[in-house]
């Protein structure tokens, strides 16, 4: 069970009022995640409007080292209204979270990159990132991915028909 | 699957090897809750993940002053080159010789296969087991239930 309720406070994709919310719990330098990051955008297309898409921070920084700084990067383009095309853009770059690349994603997004760098080394994220990944423990939360439908967790692996047959089930 | 030691009950004392010369019992951290993650091998996938897991919610043990502990059956070796590559901060304890001796007394041994079960234990600070839980060996069984077993410790 999703313990932290979808609030105001969350990055939401789609349609806020959508009767289907789907919740992942991710880390940006988790191949896994990286594999399931398709499978999401093929998801949201299916459902359209009726599907709103929470992601959450679930970083594990001592088994991926860049987890931490690409969390608090898309973070702070949150803060710019450009969460989602920085999630997006960290996850087809996976293989390339160097802070240099970081920075450039930021530039390439029009925002400033010395501001980014001041976030990062202030860690004025890292409380909004810890307590995104302790809200996630508390709900039960494994390892990345892991996806809540409507609050409930998807217990099988992340491939499109599983998911796909999930959701419809919930909103049966 | 194994019958593992049931809340109420005394935690088994053991003293083990954590490197090749440094040892722990278990009476040694009397005075502080502990939580023992027993687990079926270093390496193995399931229990990286697992490992890192707990590594990563660590901070969150520590404000109940608990300590969290790592037991299989492998050597202080391997379990040294695990920690390192993982970046594990929490000892991993060797039940290695006799092999299992520990695991055993606790109800977390597959006799099968020769290794611990995936087995979570929460010990209070007066040594009583006050939570216990056994996981399908393949499943990690997340943080969630020793967060709420920690709560439950009268403070």
């Amino acid at each position: 069970m999703l313990k932290v309720p979808v609030s105001s406070d969350d990055h939401i994709q789609g349609n806020t009022n959508a009767p289907i919310t789907l919740v992942e719990y991710g880390d940006y330098e988790c191949p896994y995640c990286g594999m399931a990051y398709p499978i999401v955008k093929q998801i949201q297309k299916h459902f359209g409007e009726r599907l709103r898409f929470v992601f959450r921070n679930f970083p594990i920084p001592e088994s991926h080292p860049h987890a931490g700084i690409a969390a608090m990067t898309a973070e702070f383009a949150a803060t710019k209204d450009q969460f989602w095309q920085m999630h997006d853009l960290l996850y087809e770059n996976q293989d390339n979270l160097e802070l240099s690349a970081l920075i450039d994603y930021a530039t390439s997004l029009n925002l400033s990159g010395k501001e980014l760098q001041t976030a990062i080394e202030n860690e004025t994220f890292v409380k909004k990132i810890e307590d995104d990944f302790m809200g996630g423990v508390r709900s039960g939360v494994n390892g990345t991915p892991s996806f809540f439908i409507n609050g409930q967790r998807f217990n099988h692996s992340f491939e499109y028909e599983n998911i796909l047959a999930a959701i419809t089930n919930a909103s049966a | 699957m194994s019958k593992i030691l049931a809340p109420n009950t005394a935690a088994p004392e053991f003293k083990l090897y954590v490197t090749a010369d440094q040892s722990l019992s278990l009476s040694e951290l009397k005075g502080k809750p502990v939580i023992i993650a027993f687990y079926p091998a270093d390496w193995s996938p399931v229990c990286g993940d697992q490992m890192a897991l707990l590594n990563a919610v660590l901070p969150e043990f520590r404000k109940f002053k608990a300590e969290l502990l790592g037991i299989s059956v492998d050597s202080v070796w391997s379990h040294d080159a695990f920690a390192k590559d993982r970046n594990l901060h929490f000892p991993l304890l060797a039940d290695f010789e006799p092999k299992g001796k520990i695991a055993k007394q606790y109800g977390a041994y597959r006799e099968h296969e020769g290794c611990c079960e995936r087995a979570l234990f929460v010990i209070d600070k007066n040594g009583i087991i006050t939570w216990s839980y056994l996981s399908p060996v393949a499943e990690n069984p997340g943080a969630d239930g020793i967060l709420e077993a920690l709560e439950a410790l009268p403070q």
